[in-house]
C-alpha cells in the first residue's frame, strides 16, 4: 500500500493494506447530529439565561425553546444509535470519569430535564421562580454539554480525533455558539437580536481559529480534515461560517440578511460535526494514519536512547 | 464503581497488580493469567480459531475468499476471537517487486507447479524467515492474533455501562446482559479487536475463556494448539518463558525475532496476551506503538473545561456589549 504523499515517511508496511483499527460503529447521521444538537442546545441555554437577566423576552423564548428541543432531539438520536436502545438507562448505572460517554450522560440527563422545565415554566407562566432556577441550572450544564462531545470522540484510538483533543473542544464551543446565535438571528426580531448576533460572530471566529490551529498542529493527521469527503465538508463549513459571520456582523440591521446569515450558521455548524466525524472514520480506515505516526514515535524514542547512551 | 474509585485508578504506565487496581482484595485474587503466542512455531492450522468458535458458540462470520494467502478469516471481530494471519513475502523482493506487498499471485512462488504455494516444508519457520531457505521463493509467517487483555484497557475505561470489567484473573470481559451496544469500546481499542455484532447489537470479544478459567481449565485455543504456539499461564511466568525463547532464537541467529506486548512499560502497560514475532508488528496488522487513549484523559478534560469556560465568556461578552 503506497500512497503518493508529500511526507516521505508515508512509506509503510501493513497487512495486505487492511486497516488496523475498527471503524467506529457510530451511525451517520445519528451521532454527528447529536454532536450538533448538543452544541446548539447547550449554547442556547446560556443565551436564554442572559436574555432572562437582561429582560429580552423575545430572545429568551427562542433560546429556551432551542435548548429544550435540541436536547430532546439529541437524546432521541443518541438512544437510536445504541445497538440495544431499550437498555439506554444502563448509561446511568455507573459514573466513570474515564468515559466521556458516561460523564456526558450525567450532563445530558439533568440538562434535558432542567431546560424542559425552564421552557415549560416560561411558556405557561407557572412557577416562574422554579422555572428561572431550572434555567440557571440548564445554563450551568450547557457549556459542558457543548464541549464534552469533543472528549467523546477524542478519547478513542482514532488518530484524527485523538491527536486533535486540544483543539476539538474549542472548535465545538465556537460551532455551538455560532449555531445558537444563528438560530436566534433567524427567529428573533432585529431590535432584540443584538446579543445573539454578537454570540454568533464570536462563536464563528472561535471555531475558525481553532480549526486552523488544529490543522497546523496535526501535520500528516490533518489530511482527513483537508482531503476527501471529510475535507470537502470541513471546507464547506468554514466557508459558510466565515461568510455568514461577516454577513451577520455587517448586515445585522436587516431582518432578511440576518435570517439568511443565521440559517447559514446553523447549517454550517451541523456540517462541521459531519466533517469532524467523517475525518475520524477516514483516519481509522487507513492503516497509514496508525502506522506512520507510531513508527515515527518509536524512531524518535530510539534516537533519544542512543543519543543518551552516547553522551554517557 | 464510584467516581472516587474511578479517579483512583491508574491510567497508564507499569502496574504490577491489575486486579488489585480494579478493586480486588490484594492477595485474595488468583494470579494474572494470559497468553504467550510464540509465532515462530505456528503452523497456521487454525485449530485455535475452530476451538474458540466451538467452545464459545460464536456464530459464523460468512464464507468469503479474501485473496490474502490462506487467510480468509481476515481480522479479529465480534465473531472472530482468534485470527490466524498469513504473511507471504518474496524472499528477494527486488527481483519480484509487484508493488503490493503480500498480494502476490501464485507466480511469486518459484517452486510453484501445481498451483498451491509451497511452504518451507518441515523446516523451522524461524530459520526460513532468517533467509536460509533457497528452494522457496516466499517467506511465510503465521500468527494467531487475539484480544490483548491490556493492563490499561481502553475498552474497559470508556465503557459507560460497566459492562466491560476486569476479572479476578486480570482479563477483560464483556457482560452481555449489561452491554447496550453504545459502541464506544470499538474505536477505543488501539488494536482494533472488539466490535459490535450487527444482528445482535452488542459488543463481543475474546473472554480468555472466563468460564474455563473459573474451573481451572486451559482456554480452548491454547488447549487445541498442536505446536504450543499458544501458551497459557500466569503472565509473570509467561514473560520469563518468552524472554528465554527470545534469547534462544537470537542465539540461533534469528535476529528478526522480537517480543510484542511483553513490556510492562509500554503504551498500554503491557499486554496480558503477548507475542513473539518475526517481523515488524505492522506486517502482521498490529500497531507498532499502541497507547491507551485514556492516558490523555486528564489533558482531554482540561481542554474541554477550558473550552466550556471560553463559551461562558462568549455568552457573557455578548450581553455586556448591549449595555454600552
Amino acid at each position: 500500500m503506497r500512497e503518493a504523499s508529500m511526507v516521505p515517511e508515508a512509506e509503510f508496511e501493513s497487512y495486505y493494506g487492511r486497516q488496523i483499527l475498527k471503524t467506529p460503529t457510530w451511525k451517520t447521521p445519528d451521532v454527528p447530529l447529536y454532536l450538533f444538537l448538543g452544541g446548539l442546545a447547550g449554547s442556547s441555554a446560556v443565551l436564554a439565561e442572559g436574555a432572562a437577566l437582561s429582560g429580552n423576552h423575545a430572545l429568551e423564548r427562542v433560546a429556551r425553546t432551542a435548548a429544550a428541543a435540541g436536547a430532546a432531539a439529541g437524546t432521541v438520536f443518541l438512544v437510536h444509535d445504541l445497538g440495544r436502545p431499550e437498555r439506554f438507562l444502563n448509561m446511568l448505572r455507573v459514573l466513570k470519569i474515564t468515559s466521556p460517554l458516561s460523564v456526558g450522560s450525567f450532563i445530558l440527563a439533568p440538562f434535558s430535564a432542567l431546560s424542559s422545565a425552564a421552557l415549560a415554566s416560561h411558556v405557561t407562566g407557572r412557577l416562574p421562580w422554579l422555572g428561572r432556577l431550572a434555567g440557571v441550572g440548564a445554563a450551568a450544564f450547557g457549556p459542558p454539554l457543548v464541549t464534552y462531545t469533543a472528549a467523546l470522540v477524542a478519547n478513542t484510538a482514532v488518530p484524527a480525533w485523538h491527536e486533535a483533543h486540544r483543539e476539538l473542544p474549542f472548535v465545538f464551543a465556537g460551532s455551538g455558539a455560532s449555531a445558537a446565535g444563528g438560530l436566534a438571528l433567524l427567529a428573533v426580531p432585529v431590535a432584540q437580536h443584538g446579543p445573539a448576533r454578537r454570540m454568533a460572530v464570536a462563536g464563528a471566529a472561535l471555531e475558525l481559529t481553532a480549526s486552523e490551529l488544529l490543522k497546523r498542529r496535526l501535520g500528516m493527521l490533518a489530511e482527513p480534515y483537508e482531503q476527501g469527503r471529510s475535507g470537502r465538508l470541513m471546507k464547506l463549513s468554514s466557508r459558510m461560517t466565515a461568510g455568514a459571520a461577516a454577513l451577520a456582523a455587517l448586515g445585522g440591521r436587516s431582518r432578511a440578511v440576518s435570517a439568511v446569515a443565521g440559517a447559514t450558521l446553523v447549517v454550517a455548524s451541523a456540517i462541521t460535526r459531519f466533517g469532524v466525524f467523517e475525518a475520524g472514520l477516514a483516519s481509522a480506515r487507513d492503516p497509514k494514519y496508525v502506522v506512520v505516526p507510531q513508527r515515527e514515535r518509536v524512531r524518535a524514542r530510539e534516537a533519544a536512547k542512543t543519543q543518551g547512551a552516547r553522551t554517557v | 464503581m464510584s467516581l472516587r474509585e474511578s479517579l483512583d485508578r491508574s491510567l497508564h504506565g507499569r502496574l504490577d497488580d491489575v486486579q488489585g487496581d480494579a478493586g480486588y482484595e490484594s492477595g485474595e485474587h488468583p494470579p494474572r493469567m494470559g497468553f504467550f503466542t510464540d509465532t515462530s512455531v505456528c503452523i497456521g492450522c487454525k485449530a485455535c480459531e475452530v476451538a474458540c468458535k466451538e467452545w464459545n458458540d460464536v456464530p459464523d462470520d460468512g464464507y468469503e475468499l479474501s485473496g490474502m494467502s490462506y487467510d480468509n478469516t481476515q481480522a479479529l471481530g465480534a465473531s472472530t476471537w482468534r485470527h490466524v494471519a498469513f504473511v507471504e513475502k518474496p524472499l528477494h523482493p527486488t527481483t519480484t517487486d509487484l508493488g503490493l506487498p503480500g498480494m502476490g499471485p501464485p507466480g511469486w512462488d518459484t517452486a510453484d507447479s501445481g498451483g498451491a504455494p509451497s511452504a518451507p516444508a518441515g523446516e523451522d519457520q524461524a530459520t526460513a524467515s532468517g533467509g536460509a531457505s533457497d528452494d522457496a521463493g516466499v517467506r511465510w509467517l503465521m500468527s494467531s492474533d487475539v484480544c490483548k487483555h491490556c493492563t490499561h484497557a481502553a475498552c474497559l475505561d470508556v465503557c459507560p455501562t460497566g459492562s466491560l470489567f476486569r476479572t479476578e484473573f486480570g482479563t477483560v470481559v464483556v457482560q452481555p446482559d449489561i452491554c447496550n451496544g453504545c459502541g464506544y469500546c470499538v474505536p477505543a481499542c488501539p488494536y482494533g479487536v472488539i466490535d459490535l455484532r450487527k444482528e445482535d447489537g452488542r459488543a463481543f470479544k475474546c473472554t480468555l475463556c472466563y468460564d474455563r478459567l473459573k474451573e481451572g481449565e486451559t482456554p480452548a485455543c491454547a488447549k487445541a494448539c498442536p505446536t504450543e504456539s499458544i501458551q497459557y499461564g500466569e503472565v509473570s511466568e509467561l514473560r520469563q518463558r518468552a524472554d528465554l525463547r527470545l534469547a534462544e532464537l537470537h542465539e540461533k541467529g534469528v535476529d528478526v525475532a522480537r517480543l510484542y506486548g511483553r513490556d510492562p512499560e509500554d503504551g498500554v502497560g503491557g499486554d496480558g496476551a503477548f507475542f513473539l514475532l518475526l517481523d515488524e508488528p505492522e506486517v502482521y496488522g498490529l500497531p507498532p506503538d499502541p497507547v491507551v487513549t485514556t492516558r490523555d484523559i486528564g489533558s482531554i478534560w482540561k481542554h474541554v473545561g477550558a473550552a466550556a469556560g471560553a463559551l461562558v465568556a462568549v455568552g457573557v461578552a455578548s450581553f455586556l456589549g448591549s449595555r454600552r
